[in-house]
């Protein structure tokens, strides 16, 4: 049997308001591999994460396209979220726990979520030009 | 946000979705509450949280500053395994009482 490969792309503007939007949607994509409640949940929980710090840091004083691409082969879901914005001038320092420039309503740790929920998280990013986190999350057969 | 008034002692009851949109409102009602009832022991009522990111760290963290201010203590109640998965992975309890229903997934 061949397996499953499918797609989803998402583009929507970097309103907080749209941050339950992005994880429900890549989370009800997902769903078809059957995840556990518990892998739903950090999905979601990672895609929150990713689609915040492109709110709060890519586009600081506006608003901005985030583009997202789920990519489903086999029981692996790879996440692409992708922003055009300010850039990350230092990738490991804002990888660190508690780091942040976010200020009092982050609290440094959304890297540390991503990274700790999700079997793989890549940064690429380039100031002045945008950001783009791929997160790999391998869905555990229950069968 | 529902609260809880006995004596010195404020129950907060947090429901929904805690991320960063919703945190703001959540993070200035819980800054007005504690600067009108300056209260010694602050409970977080986390029963009805259907999801949380790490926003509901920095909320804590936000509590745990005022609460040291006021020489008081913060209690999480009634965590769901989800929310509780960030907050074991932050060492909360380090900072924190982690009372019934605490348990990490």
């Amino acid at each position: 049997m061949s397996k499953p490969c499918d797609k989803l792309k998402l583009e929507f503007e970097s309103k907080s308001v749209n941050e339950s939007f992005a994880r429900a949607a890549v989370g009800a994509f997902a769903a078809r591999l059957d995840p556990s409640l518990e892998e739903l949940n950090d999905i979601k929980t990672s895609v929150s994460e990713a689609v915040t710090n492109c709110i709060v840091h890519a586009y600081p004083n506006g608003i901005g396209p985030i583009y997202i691409t789920v990519k489903i082969s086999g029981n692996i879901l790879d996440i692409r979220i992708k922003d055009c914005g300010r850039g990350i001038e230092n990738v490991e320092q804002a990888r660190e726990p508690m780091f942040t420039t976010g200020g009092e309503e982050r609290s440094g740790m959304g890297f540390t979520v991503m990274e700790s929920f999700c079997d793989g998280l890549k940064v690429k990013s380039k100031p002045g030009v945008g950001t783009t986190v791929t997160l790999t999350k391998r869905i555990k057969s229950r069968r | 946000m529902e609260y809880k008034i006995d004596e010195r002692t404020i129950t907060l009851m947090i429901s929904g979705e805690l991320d960063h949109h919703t945190l703001r409102d959540t993070s200035r009602e819980l800054g007005q509450i504690i600067d009108i009832y300056l209260p010694k022991k602050l409970i977080f009522d986390m029963r009805a949280v259907r999801f949380m990111d790490s926003s509901g760290i920095a909320l804590i963290i936000k509590a745990i500053r005022r609460m040291t201010e006021l020489s008081g203590e913060v209690v999480l109640r009634n965590v769901p395994p989800s929310p509780m998965k960030i907050f074991a992975m932050a060492g909360i309890s380090r900072y924190v009482t982690v009372e019934e229903g605490g348990k990490a997934v």
